[in-house]
C-alpha cells in the first residue's frame, strides 16, 4: 500500500510543474498585455518600454518563469491590473464563494444519489427503478448549463422562490443570522442545479454495483444463515458498495470544476469561475494564470486523494 | 411480428455465417424502437438544416432590423426575433447546421488522433506505451474548459477550423485510452503472433488486422462522443468562447438568455435552441446506446 501511495504522490510533482509551465507559456502568448489600454494614450513608446523593462517583461521567458515561480512560492501571485489589487486578495474573496458552492453541491450529490442508487439497485426492475434509471439517462444527456438556465427560469423568475443573482442580498450585516440565511438562499439553487446533474454517475455506479453484489455467493450464504433482509443489505451489500463511493469524493470535486464555471456565470454568483470569464476578456493575465493554476492544482490533488483512498478501500487497484 | 419470423428463419438458414458487424448494428437499431426513432429524427433534422441553410440567405438572417426587436412568434416571424431584430427561425436552422458540423468534425478528428495514439500505444506496449500514456495523463489533468477558453481567446482571428482544432486537441484522450486497452488485449492473441512470424510489418498488422477487430467499439465510442461534443460546443458558444459572433450556433442563441430580461420574458429566443440541443444529444445517445449493446454480444436484444 505504501509503495502505491508514494509512487502515486511522486507523479504529482511533474504534473504540477508541467501544468505551471503550460499556464505560464499560455499567458505569455496572449495578444496584448495588461498595459494595453491602461496607459495614457499619449504615453510615448519609450515610456511604455521603460515600464515593460522595469516589470521584467523583456527578460527571456525562462527567467520570467523562474521569477514567477519564486514569487509563487512566497504566496505572491502578482498584481491584478484591472482590479488594482493583489491577486491573492482578489481571488481570496471569490475562492471562499466557490468552495462553499462546491462543498454544498458535493454534499447534496451524496445526499441525493446514495438513496436513489440503493432504491434503484435493491428493487431493480420495479417502477421506482425504471423512473430513476430514466432520470439518470436523461440527466446524462442534459448539458448542465441548459439545466441551470431552465432551473433559474422556473424557480428564480417564474415562481420567484430564489434570488436570481449574487451571493448575498445587499445591505446585510456580515455575521448576523440574516446574512447567513441570505447566503444560504443564494447558494441553494446553483448547488441544486449542479447536484441534480452531478448525481447521475454515482446513482448508476451504485445501482450496478448493488445488482452485481446481490448475485454473489456470499449473499446467498448470508441469506441461508437466516440474516434478515435489512441486515443483508446494510451489513453485506452496502459495506462493499458504499466505500468506493465515499472514495470518489475527490473525483466529484474535480468534476464540479467546469460545472461551477457555468453555474456561477448563469446565476451571477461571484466565484472564481465568474472571475475567470471576466478577467480573460480583460486580458488580466496575472489573474488568469493564478486561477488556472489553482483549478489545475485542485484537480491534481482531488484525483490524488481519490486514487489513494480508493487503493486503500479496494486493494485490486494497487496491483495495476 | 411476421417480419421477425421471416428474419429469424433467414438467419437460421445461414446460421453458420455470423452477421457482419454493420449488420449487427442495423439489426439492433431496428429492434430498439427508441433508437430507430432517434435515428430517423437525427437524419431528418440534419437534412432539414442542411437543405434549409442552402435555401436561406445568411445575410438576410443576420441583417439587423432595429424596428422589429424582440417580436414574439407570429405568422410573419415563425419563432419571433432577437435583440437585433433577426429571425430566430433562420438562426436556428443555421445554428443547428453549424453545431452539427463542428460536432461531427471534432468527433472525426479526435477519433482519428485517439485511434492512432491508442493503437500505437497498445500494440507496441513497453516504453512507447509508457511515454504516450504519461502524455495522455497530463492532458487529462488539464482543466479542459479553462484551457480551451484561453486558447480560443489566444488565436487572433479564429474560424470554425481553428475552433474545432482547439477542441480536438483536448478531446482525444478518452478514445485513445479505450483503443489502447483493446489493442493491448489483441496483441496477445495468436493471429497477431502468426502474422508477425510470417514477417508482416507492424503497420500492416496494426491497421489491417488489429484495427478491424476493434472498429465496433470505436464506432460506439464515437457516436457517444458526438452527443457530448455537440453539448460542449454549445456550452462554449454559450459562454462566448465558441463560434465567432457573426456565426449563429445553438450555443449563441442560448447565450442571449444570459440577459435576465430575455431569460425571463422572451422565451422564444432561447427555448427552441435549448430543446433542440437536448433532443439532438438524446437522439444521438439513444443510437449510441443501441450500438453499444450491439457491440457486446451478451447484451444484444436483436439476434
Amino acid at each position: 500500500m505504501w509503495k502505491f501511495t508514494i509512487r502515486r504522490m511522486l507523479i504529482v510533482i511533474p504534473q504540477i510543474i508541467l501544468l505551471s509551465v503550460l499556464v505560464f507559456v499560455l499567458a505569455k502568448m496572449m495578444p496584448g498585455d495588461a498595459l494595453t489600454g491602461q496607459l495614457d494614450p499619449d504615453a510615448s513608446q519609450e515610456s511604455i518600454d521603460n515600464i515593460r523593462e522595469k516589470l521584467g517583461w523583456n527578460d527571456p521567458w525562462y527567467q520570467q518563469y523562474g521569477n514567477w515561480v519564486v514569487d509563487l512560492s512566497k504566496g505572491d501571485l502578482g498584481q491584478s491590473f484591472t482590479y488594482k489589487m493583489p491577486v491573492t486578495e482578489l481571488i481570496g474573496q471569490r475562492l471562499k464563494n466557490t468552495v462553499w458552492l462546491s462543498l454544498f453541491s458535493v454534499i447534496l450529490i451524496y445526499v441525493i444519489s446514495v438513496p436513489l442508487g440503493i432504491i434503484s439497485g435493491r428493487y431493480n426492475d420495479s417502477i421506482l427503478d425504471h423512473a430513476i434509471t430514466g432520470y439518470t439517462y436523461l440527466g446524462f444527456a442534459t448539458p448542465l448549463f441548459i439545466f441551470a438556465l431552465v432551473m433559474l427560469w422556473v424557480f428564480g423568475y417564474h415562481f420567484g422562490w430564489f434570488p436570481t443573482s449574487g451571493s448575498v442580498a445587499p445591505g446585510m450585516e456580515p455575521g448576523s443570522l440574516e446574512y447567513v440565511m441570505s447566503r444560504f438562499k443564494h447558494l441553494l439553487l446553483p448547488s441544486i442545479s449542479l447536484a441534480l446533474i452531478g448525481v447521475v454517475g454515482t446513482v448508476q455506479y451504485l445501482r450496478s454495483e448493488i445488482i452485481d453484489t446481490k448475485q454473489k455467493d456470499f449473499i446467498t450464504t448470508a441469506r441461508a444463515k437466516g440474516a434478515s433482509e435489512s441486515r443483508v443489505y446494510n451489513r453485506h451489500i452496502l459495506r462493499n458498495s458504499l466505500l468506493p463511493i465515499a472514495a470518489f469524493f475527490g473525483y466529484e470535486v474535480v468534476n464540479l470544476i467546469s460545472g461551477t464555471i457555468f453555474v456561477e456565470m448563469i446565476y451571477g454568483y461571484p466565484g472564481m469561475g465568474q472571475l475567470f470569464l471576466e478577467v480573460i476578456q480583460l486580458r488580466d493575465y496575472s489573474v488568469v494564470t493564478s486561477l488556472v493554476l489553482l483549478y489545475g492544482i485542485a484537480a491534481v490533488v482531488g484525483t490524488l486523494l481519490s486514487d489513494i483512498t480508493l487503493s486503500i478501500v479496494d486493494p485490486r487497484i494497487r496491483i495495476k | 411480428m411476421a417480419k421477425e419470423v421471416v428474419e429469424t428463419t433467414e438467419q437460421n438458414e445461414d446460421s453458420n455465417i455470423s452477421p457482419s458487424g454493420l449488420r449487427v448494428f442495423w439489426i439492433e437499431i431496428l429492434r430498439d424502437k427508441l433508437a430507430l426513432g432517434s435515428l430517423i429524427f437525427f437524419v431528418l433534422v440534419t437534412l432539414t438544416v442542411f437543405i434549409g441553410s442552402a435555401l436561406l440567405d445568411l445575410d438576410e438572417i443576420t441583417k439587423i432590423d432595429p424596428l422589429s426587436r424582440f417580436l414574439p412568434p407570429s405568422s410573419e416571424h415563425i419563432l419571433g426575433t432577437d435583440t437585433g431584430g433577426r429571425e430566430i427561425f433562420g438562426q436556428l436552422i443555421y445554428g443547428t447546421r453549424n453545431s452539427l458540423v463542428i460536432g461531427i468534425l471534432v468527433t472525426a478528428m479526435s477519433g482519428t488522433i485517439g485511434v492512432l495514439v491508442g493503437l500505437v500505444s497498445g500494440y507496441f506496449g513497453g516504453h512507447t506505451d509508457n511515454v504516450l500514456m504519461r502524455v495522455l495523463d497530463f492532458f487529462l489533468i488539464l482543466p479542459f474548459l479553462m484551457i480551451v477558453i484561453i486558447f480560443v481567446s489566444l488565436v487572433p482571428k479564429y474560424t470554425i477550423t481553428s475552433f474545432s482544432l482547439i477542441m480536438t486537441a483536448f478531446l482525444w484522450m478518452g478514445i485513445a485510452r479505450l483503443v489502447r486497452s483493446k489493442a493491448l488485449q489483441e496483441r496477445e492473441l495468436d493471429y497477431v503472433n502468426a502474422s508477425k512470424t510470417l514477417g508482416t510489418s507492424n503497420i500492416t498488422i496494426m491497421f489491417s488486422h488489429v484495427f478491424p477487430n476493434i472498429t465496433s467499439i470505436i464506432i460506439v465510442n464515437m457516436t457517444l462522443s458526438l452527443a457530448s461534443n455537440i453539448g460542449i460546443e454549445s456550452g462554449l458558444s454559450f459562454l462566448g468562447f465558441g463560434f465567432p459572433e457573426s456565426t449563429p450556433s445553438l450555443g449563441t442563441l442560448l447565450s442571449y438568455a444570459t440577459n435576465p430580461t430575455t431569460l425571463e420574458k422572451r422565451w422564444w429566443v432561447w427555448a427552441p435552441a435549448a430543446i433542440l440541443i437536448l433532443l439532438l444529444m438524446l437522439s444521438v445517445r439513444n443510437v449510441g446506446e443501441a450500438l453499444k449493446r450491439a457491440a457486446d454480444a451478451q447484451q444484444r436484444r436483436g439476434t
